[in-house]
């Protein structure tokens, strides 16, 4: 520890801390535009500036760490001072500059209202302008269809251009030009292709880069913010949702460490739309072919008279992708008491099983964990598009130091350096013997990253013996550390799992219920990304109208997930609560609400009437539930058992990833027209439009 | 005034071979294996108390600097010399006519120090334009690595790489942690120090940046010793330097001559007088366009001494040691507002205040030049001089405006004439305000 004296009072910090970080620590707030705690310092702007007594001008506390200040002349500890004169001057020399040629366009700006030079302009700046010169003026840029520019006002602070270089890892923004004719630009005026290209928004401390999607919509000062979670992957990244009236206007990260840091992919950020887009907001009932609008009830008795004629033994329930565990609950409930034991939670026909025990499916190692794995083992897994901010985090252990990563799988471009192994399984059943085994067997934490789609094979049972076997092998998992790690793509998949929404003794699992014959009534909870063969009598819940709902004979509106309290499970394992910011439209209701009234129409009453009553039926039941945040980890003694499995061989097909396209794998996604256009660009299929 | 046997740069006009033989015949690579032979210490301790300063600008002491690298080179950290031949100092072209006519001085120089300070390798980052002189001193280096002077087993015992690097023509790459920035291909923009570049410079490694001027003046202070180096000039200011006259004289020139000669002597003995003789100076800028200038006068320009110290006893400095002298026929606040046209131009546009300060003053000066300007913009003008410097990453923010600030200092009294005779009689014609 250092000892520091700050605006007269000491402090004892460690020296590798820089100033700013000492200062904030002593309770002075610094001012800044171009430093960001998760970004290199450049140092450029020239806001923090601080003085430091004994040296003759001010300097940037950003990158002047503690340890480079001299002691005073009789050994007292180095002085800064963040009021004195000097700085004050400093501050408002540099924000003059910074303003002169920046525009006053702040009533038609964006950010206006979450504006860093609006705000620090107010504290720091002085009262008037100076400058009688014309000012700058520069040509907006093209950057995609989510980022929008607004290149007049832009102030150099260059935190775009780092962030698509070392977070996002697609080094696509740039600064050409000198001087004052410094400009930022994506050089041939192409569309980012990052994932994350949405963070350099929140990023940019003016509004020269602002949410295409959201342009003039709303003013931050008239919006509700709500503290939630996403659903779009299985990462669970913690978001805020801000909504006017009872519309969601705009989606954005907060900060979570352990999960998201403080980014979030640009399907959390822009699906939005989809929210509003084709939902289903009554209930509908197919009468010779067409869905006709009924009421509530009609709806019911429509269900209730299928299912009296049904066998048990022929009816069957499937929970999709964005299911919350309250509804899942409920559903299994309802088909237990009926005694269907035709359940799934895995549409995509994983082989995944809750009875391999709980580390079996889990991503083990945590995402903060992957910063402390020291190798890495990627199996049928492409994370950049199955969750992109983790692939971040993945990079940027990367970056940090020697990582070395294996592939087992699509060869795609990662956004970091890889290994390539082998496309298939038989390279997997072969790893011990490879040369890459040795970097993971010397590694203190090898991570073993499986995708989802590995196990969503007719052979998913056998793979995921094979992976767990190369886990143990290589020596993944160990006292003190599990590296064999699930990535799952589905945010509803951990939660139905640990709720054990899998076939039952003799039961049907997903691929055989939507087989022709199998069934007379099946219940969808959001399935949209399987297809139910012609016969069967299918009763769609959900929000959008979508692949689901085309297929339904009876469709009953749900809510989606900014509509609805609800728990979900990441791919971690972490238990998080999502809470409600909206409402959902016209007749719809939130899902456990429409199973529990069901079941009072179909004779099975469900014995609870509040959410607050199911959540206490669920706690009891799945005590791990109510510890909202935390993981409650595996057993790594199941991996082992796990590689002992031999359930069957493997076949020759290649892995593949579960995510085709990126900008499309849910209802709420397909329903969203920014989606649509990202997605359209993605596959090069829009002529790049102007700059406008 | 200097002797001829104290003379470091001995083909400065050309007039001699430049080649091997020729530098040879001038004493150059005579006993250099004696000299390497003294090791790392000694030669380090020679220089620092020769007193030589750098000659590049700053004027920090070489041996201090040498002795800021590590003692021992650690694994895969190599030690790195890199000689700055980016000369893009307006007013400036002395490391120009030593890589001309006498580039293997600036060789020999380069095995001297890279040994003093355990560098095997040595980058030499000459200016854009200089392509003469860029073939001048390949085809130098090509004739050391030739006679086995330089390169792995050379004759001298110490295997040492010299590798030409072509800059691309930018001002800011003139600023050593740009010049590194540069050098590994990336943009030119200065680094924020510290750390400094002897802890973290070239890829990582420990680096050591010299003036080609700095480097070339090192075989003969290690041959003729300190002493003799220190005994030329006045104390802190010791030894010989390149002068380049230029402007409002007889016959601009460049010269080598003794530290701390008078600025009138060195003018009227070398470039024939002031233009018009010597009460028709109005202003002498001493070291290159970067420096606030000195009027004439008694206790100014008359009687500046020309080294460090003596430019900062006039509130200036010595630079690059460029004299340019201006006579009373010159348009002082045009002239500055084109200085700071050249700075506007040549900002890296990395920090806040250069990038944006230096357009301000350039087009407040070009008003001022008009006299279409308020009275009180004088004083903003200073102030925002005040706001760039010492407020910028690199010192090149304080290099555009001490010029400024010169002429506020010594030349208010014009400014305003001018914006009285303007006001006064405006133009006819209605002032076009351009875009910029």
């Amino acid at each position: 520890m250092a000892k520091l004296i700050v605006n007269g009072k000491e402090i004892d910090v460690p020296p590798e801390y820089t100033l700013l970080q000492a200062c904030e620590t002593a309770g002075a707030e610094i001012p800044r535009f171009c430093f960001h705690e998760r970004l290199s310092i450049p140092g450029n702007c020239r806001m923090c500036l601080v003085e430091l007594v004994g040296s003759p001008k001010p300097v940037a506390s950003c990158a002047w760490a503690v340890r480079d200040c001299r002691p005073g002349p009789k050994g007292e500890p180095p002085e800064v001072r963040t009021r004195s004169p000097m700085v004050r001057k400093a501050r408002e020399g540099v924000m003059e500059f910074l303003l002169i040629n920046h525009p006053l366009d702040c009533p038609i700006c964006d950010q206006g209202g979450e504006c860093d030079l609006q705000d620090q302009s107010m504290a720091y700046g002085i009262d008037g302008s100076r400058f009688r010169e014309n000012k700058r003026a520069v040509e907006d840029k093209y950057l995609g269809a989510l980022v929008k520019t607004s290149m007049n006002r832009c102030i150099q602070c260059t935190r775009c251009v780092r962030f698509s270089a070392e977070i996002a890892g697609v080094p696509e923004l740039g600064a050409t030009g000198r001087g004052e004719d410094m400009e930022i630009t994506s050089y041939l005026q192409e569309a980012m292709t990052s994932e994350l290209q949405g963070n350099v928004v929140d990023l940019c401390p003016v509004g020269a880069l602002t949410s295409k999607p959201y342009a003039f919509a709303a003013r931050p000062w008239e919006l509700n913010k709500t503290e939630s979670v996403d659903v779009m992957d299985a990462l669970g990244s913690a978001i805020r949702i801000d909504t006017r009236g009872r519309e969601v206007m705009r989606i954005l990260p907060r900060t979570n460490d352990d999960i998201n840091e403080e980014w979030i992919s640009d399907k959390t950020r822009h699906v939005v739309d989809g929210l509003r887009t084709q939902r289903l907001d009554q209930p509908y009932v197919r009468d010779n072919g067409r869905l006709r609008p009924v009421s509530w009830n009609e709806a019911f008795k429509v269900i209730a008279q299928k299912l009296a004629r049904a066998n048990p033994k022929r009816v069957g329930a499937i929970v999709g992708d964005l299911a919350a565990v309250e509804e899942v609950f409920a559903l299994k409930d309802l088909m237990t008491r009926l005694g269907v034991g035709n359940l799934d939670c895995r549409q995509d026909g994983s082989a995944l099983d809750p009875k391999w025990g709980r580390a079996s499916y889990l991503f083990n190692a945590t995402i903060a964990g992957i910063e402390a794995a020291d190798a890495l083992l990627i199996v049928g897994s492409n994370p950049r598009r199955e969750a992109a901010v983790l692939n971040a985090r993945i990079r940027k252990r990367w970056r940090t130091s020697n990582f070395p990563i294996g592939l087992i799988g699509p060869k795609v471009d990662l956004t970091y350096t890889y290994d390539y192994l082998g496309a298939g399984p038989e390279t997997l059943a072969d790893i011990a013997r490879h040369s890459f085994a040795d970097a993971m067997r010397q590694a203190e934490r090898p991570l073993l990253l499986v995708g989802a789609a590995a196990f969503a094979r007719p052979d998913g049972a056998a793979i995921a013996a094979l992976a767990a076997k190369a886990a143990v092998d290589l020596g993944a998992v160990k006292e003190g550390w599990n590296g064999y790690s699930v990535l799952h793509s589905a945010a509803s998949r951990v939660g139905a799992l640990d709720l054990g929404f899998v076939p039952g003794e003799g039961g049907l699992n997903a691929r055989q219920m939507a087989a022709s014959g199998t069934l007379d009534v099946v219940f969808l909870l959001g399935v949209d990304e399987l297809e139910i063969a012609p016969g069967a009598f299918s009763i769609y819940i959900g929000s959008n109208g979508d692949r689901g709902a085309m297929r339904a004979d009876a469709i009953l509106p749900g809510a989606a997930y900014p509509e609805k309290s609800a728990i979900y499970v990441n791919t971690e394992g972490r238990v998080q609560m999502a809470t409600r910011a909206s409402f959902p439209p016209g007749e719809a209701r939130e899902d456990w609400a429409i199973l529990r009234a069901l079941s009072d129409v179909l004779g099975k009453r469900l014995p609870y009437d509040s959410l607050a009553a199911l959540r206490q039926a669920l706690f009891k039941a799945y005590p791990h539930f109510q510890r909202l945040g935390q993981i409650a980890p595996g057993d790594p003694a199941d991996v082992h058992k796990l590689a002992q499995h031999r359930p069957g061989t493997t076949e020759r097909a290649p892995f593949r990833s579960s995510v085709e396209d990126f900008y499309f794998t849910n209802a709420i996604a397909r329903c969203s027209a920014v989606m649509a256009e990202c997605s359209a660009i993605a596959a090069g299929r829009v002529a790049m439009t102007a700059a406008e | 005034m200097l002797t001829d046997k104290d003379r470091i740069f001995r083909n400065l006009y050309g007039q001699h071979d430049w080649g091997l033989e020729g530098a040879r015949a001038r004493g150059a690579w005579d006993g250099t294996k004696d000299i390497l032979a003294r090791g790392r210490d000694a030669l380090v301790n020679e220089c620092k108390a020769s007193g030589q300063r750098g000659r590049g600008g700053a004027g920090f002491p070489t041996g201090l600097k040498w002795s800021f690298m590590p003692k021992e080179v650690q694994q895969g950290r190599p030690h790195y010399l890199v000689v700055n031949a980016d000369e893009s100092e307006p007013g400036t072209c002395k490391d120009r006519e030593i890589m001309r006519h006498d580039p293997h001085l600036l060789i020999e120089g380069c095995l001297i120090a890279g040994c003093a300070m355990a560098a095997k390798h040595c980058y030499i980052y000459i200016r854009g334009e200089f392509i003469r002189e860029r073939e001048r001193l390949q085809a130098a280096i090509d004739q050391a690595y030739e006679a086995k002077l330089i390169g792995k087993n050379n004759i001298h015992g110490f295997d040492f790489d010299i590798v030409l690097h072509h800059g691309a023509g930018a001002y800011i790459c003139g600023e050593e942690t740009a010049l590194l920035e540069s050098l590994e291909g990336k943009k030119g923009q200065p680094r924020l120090k510290p750390p400094f570049p002897a802890n973290m410079g070239l890829y990582g490694s420990p680096t050591t940046v010299n003036n080609v001027e700095t480097i070339a003046q090192v075989p003969d202070i290690m041959r003729r010793g300190s002493a003799w180096f220190a005994g030329i000039g006045r104390k802190n200011n010791t030894g010989t330097k390149l002068f380049c006259i230029s402007g409002h004289v007889e016959r601009p020139c460049n010269v080598e001559e003794e530290m701390g000669i008078p600025l009138r002597e060195l003018i009227e003995r070398h470039a024939g007088g002031v233009r018009g003789g010597w009460d028709n100076l109005l202003a002498v800028i001493p070291g290159g366009s970067s420096m606030p200038m000195i009027p004439a006068g008694a206790d100014q320009a008359d009687t500046l001494l020309m080294d460090f110290d003596g430019c900062v006893a006039k509130k200036s400095a010595f630079g690059t040691a460029a004299v340019i002298v201006m006579d009373k026929s010159t348009d002082i606040v045009r002239a500055m507002a084109r200085i700071s046209y050249f700075y506007r131009h040549e900002s890296c546009g990395q920090c806040t205040p250069c990038r944006e300060g230096m357009g301000w003053m350039w087009r407040v000066l070009e008003r001022m030049a008009e006299g279409r300007a308020q009275k009180r913009e004088i004083d903003m003008l200073f102030e925002v001089t005040k706001q760039i410097e010492g407020h910028t990453i690199c010192a090149f923010g304080d290099g555009a405006a001490w010029p400024v600030q010169g002429l506020l200092r010594h030349f208010r009294p014009e400014i305003e004439r001018r914006i009285d005779q303007y006001t006064a009689n405006p133009h006819p014609e209605p002032v076009s305000v351009a875009a910029e």
